[in-house]
């Protein structure tokens, strides 16, 4: 007879790595430093080699299923150098621009509702079985229906303009493989309304948040730090395509207006001894002060204004808060998500009442190249991709730097500052554990893409002393 | 008497760039070919939370997956529902969506996994290996026979019972 036996079966987690935090203590017992670690897995660039260039904007997709469709645009604006198509017809404009809206729309809205919000709604000393998206759905039902409704209407639009939700093939190099047909264009119209409607409300939401408690969150894992982006020729925000933009922490303009073909002049990458991921510095200020920001708070941080007209007002409501100079406050990433939702919303609204939409021009062709470089606004900041190709059209050459690489340096400080305001002795309190994770949820991590890790998602912290021995260690997974 | 036959979704999910984490999505694609009337075939990297609307169309659903260890060349239970959520996870897990569905849209299904042994997952690129392969036949021909026939409760005893939080309980081997 068989007997029933429990035995565990692990489900495969896909989709980010292992988060572990090691926070150092000086001789004196003081923090001196605490470093984000990731599980580092780098098969990608060897994976693309040799691969046929007019591929990679599909495999690139297979990096990881949180934000491919990012990848999908980054890849094939590569691609469009590569086959001298990079002036695009406004059909391919505008039907790309739709997708990275889609995209952006879906990826705000779960990161806000989904994983930021129950820390906001409850509380940072929650308890983690209530302070989560579910605990959100039983105490804010409304609003935990209205967050899934607005991610489903961004894979909605991200179906209808990629093809499909899986290896979605829409973006080809130089342009697109098909338009929005009308009876897509009508159905996507029909919730525009709803839609734009809980696009101000969440707006509403972050900003009443963060001004009600600011003299909270200014503090909290805050510090001065650059800001990088590409904003357009005029100075607008662009999340699909424009020139790069860094400025300092009191926004003066490091660089400006910089072909991002030649992004290698200005960025480099640092490598430190404990960490796999790299640190991006800016070349001329050098790896200890050039480090910088990406992401929601950078881009508003460096752009002049926003070309949609709510979403500008809420910009503005936005740089109020410190006196029209850059915001610092880690917190405020929240915030500035919400106007980037906006603002995609805005985008979306109008390009559906754009006929361009139904056109038939879908491809421009001009001289090959052997090398392009595709950057994109992606959700949690810019992204690179890059490569050469050869005669043959083989790939011989990639390298990506995705947003998390970006905001390594300013997660670390991050935790750092969390960890010297919160660590009494050394002892990891559950208030701090829960600290150390929202520090690192505002810049919306994605750690597979960093890292091409594959793992269950979990967080280790330790306190080590400074002699190495481990005084202390605590798990969350 | 009339039998109204339930609406039935098999929803595979995982990388298929990543060796045997692609087996959910290739039982799909091998599935949706022979799909009978009152089943929906759905793929996707993974599960999310707008996943919990698409759930409330189904009166069973069957999550497949690939499962790092375990019973071969599968196992079969019910979703048990959960409010845990990991620190930073853009995905969810098929407890945690019943629970959406369940709790914000008052769905009435009936979920349960099927988990399919995978063996090779690290290197992007590569195929589904071997002995994933012969894995997928043997639950291809299952869940044919599951989604015709429906005895879920025996299922559920031949070849494994839930533990919760995407775990699984599974056959001892004879003593």
């Amino acid at each position: 007879m068989s007997v029933i036996k429990r035995v565990v079966i692990e489900p495969v987690t896909r989709v980010e790595g292992h988060g572990k935090v090691t926070i150092l203590l000086d001789e004196a017992g003081k923090v001196v430093q605490a470093r984000l670690h990731v599980v580092e897995f780098r098969g990608f660039e060897r994976f693309i080699q040799g691969r046929l260039f007019w591929e990679i904007p599909v495999l690139v997709q297979r990096l990881c299923g949180i934000c491919p469709v990012s990848h999908h645009l980054a890849a094939a604006k590569a691609m469009d150098r590569i086959v001298g198509g990079e002036a695009l017809t406004p059909t391919a404009e505008k039907l790309r621009r739709l997708m990275h809206y889609g995209q952006m729309y879906q990826s705000h809205a779960l990161h806000f509702f989904h994983l930021a919000s129950p820390d906001l709604l409850f509380g940072f000393d929650a308890d983690p079985a209530i302070r989560n998206v579910i605990g959100v759905a039983a105490k804010f039902p409304d609003l935990a229906v209205q967050a899934v409704m607005m991610r489903k209407y961004g894979q909605e639009i991200i179906k209808a303009t990629a093809g499909k939700k899986v290896h979605g093939t829409g973006a080809i190099p130089g342009g697109v493989n098909k338009n929005l047909s009308i009876a897509e264009r009508d159905f996507l119209l029909k919730e525009v309304d709803q839609q734009m409607t809980w696009a101000k409300s969440a707006v509403k939401i972050a900003r009443e948040y963060t001004t009600a408690h600011l003299k909270e969150l200014l503090p909290f894992g805050s510090f001065e730090s650059n800001h990088l982006s590409l904003v357009r020729a005029d100075g607008a925000m662009d999340l699909y395509h424009g020139n790069l933009r860094a400025v300092d922490t009191q926004g003066k303009k490091i660089f400006d207006q910089i072909d991002y073909q030649k992004y290698v002049d200005f960025i480099a990458e640092d490598v430190r001894d404990w960490s796999y991921m790299k640190f991006p510095f800016i070349k001329k200020l050098g790896p200890e002060s050039g480090w910088y920001r990406v992401g929601p708070l950078a881009r508003l941080n460096t752009a002049d204004f926003i070309d949609t007209p709510a979403a500008e007002s809420a910009r503005k409501e936005f740089r109020a808060v410190t006196g029209g100079k850059t915001n610092n406050v880690t917190m405020a990433y929240h915030w500035a998500r919400m106007v980037e939702l906006l603002h995609s919303m805005e985008k979306i609204q109008e390009l559906l009442n754009d006929n361009d939409l139904q056109g038939e021009d879908l491809v421009a062709k001009g001289e090959r190249r052997e090398e392009g470089v595709g950057v994109i606004e992606a959700p949690r900041g810019t992204l690179f991709h890059h490569y050469r190709v050869d005669k043959n059209d083989q790939v011989v050459m990639a390298n990506l730097i995705v947003s998390t690489t970006h905001n390594n340096e300013p997660m670390n400080r991050a935790v750092t500052k969390v960890a010297q305001d919160h660590l009494s002795g050394v002892e990891i309190t559950e208030g701090l554990l829960n600290r150390i994770e929202v520090a690192i949820r505002a810049y919306d991590p994605c750690l597979s893409c960093a890292t091409h890790a594959l793992g269950q998602m979990a967080i280790d912290v330790s306190v080590v002393d400074y002699e190495g021995k481990v005084l202390c260690e605590k798990s969350r997974g | 008497m009339n039998h109204v036959a339930p609406n039935i979704l098999v929803y595979g999910y995982g990388n298929p760039g990543r060796g045997d984490d692609g087996l959910g999505p290739a039982l799909v694609d091998a599935l949706e070919p022979l799909a009978a009337p009152n089943l929906t075939c759905e793929s996707d990297y993974q599960l999310a939370v707008e996943d919990a609307v698409s759930l409330t169309r189904f009166d069973v659903v069957i999550f497949v997956d690939a499962a790092m260890s375990g019973p071969e060349p599968f196992w079969f239970g019910p979703v048990q529902p959960t409010r845990e959520l990991s620190f930073s996870s853009h995905s969810a897990t098929p407890g945690q969506v019943v629970t959406l569905a369940r709790e914000m849209f008052g769905a009435e299904i009936k979920a349960y996994t099927l988990g399919i042994r995978g063996y090779r997952f690290g290197e992007l690129g590569d195929p589904l290996s071997e002995p994933a392969r012969a894995n997928l036949a043997l639950a291809l021909a299952f869940i044919q026979r599951a989604v015709r026939e429906q005895d879920f409760e025996q299922y559920t005893r031949q070849f494994g019972v839930d533990s919760g939080r995407g775990c699984a309980c599974g056959p001892q081997p004879e003593a």
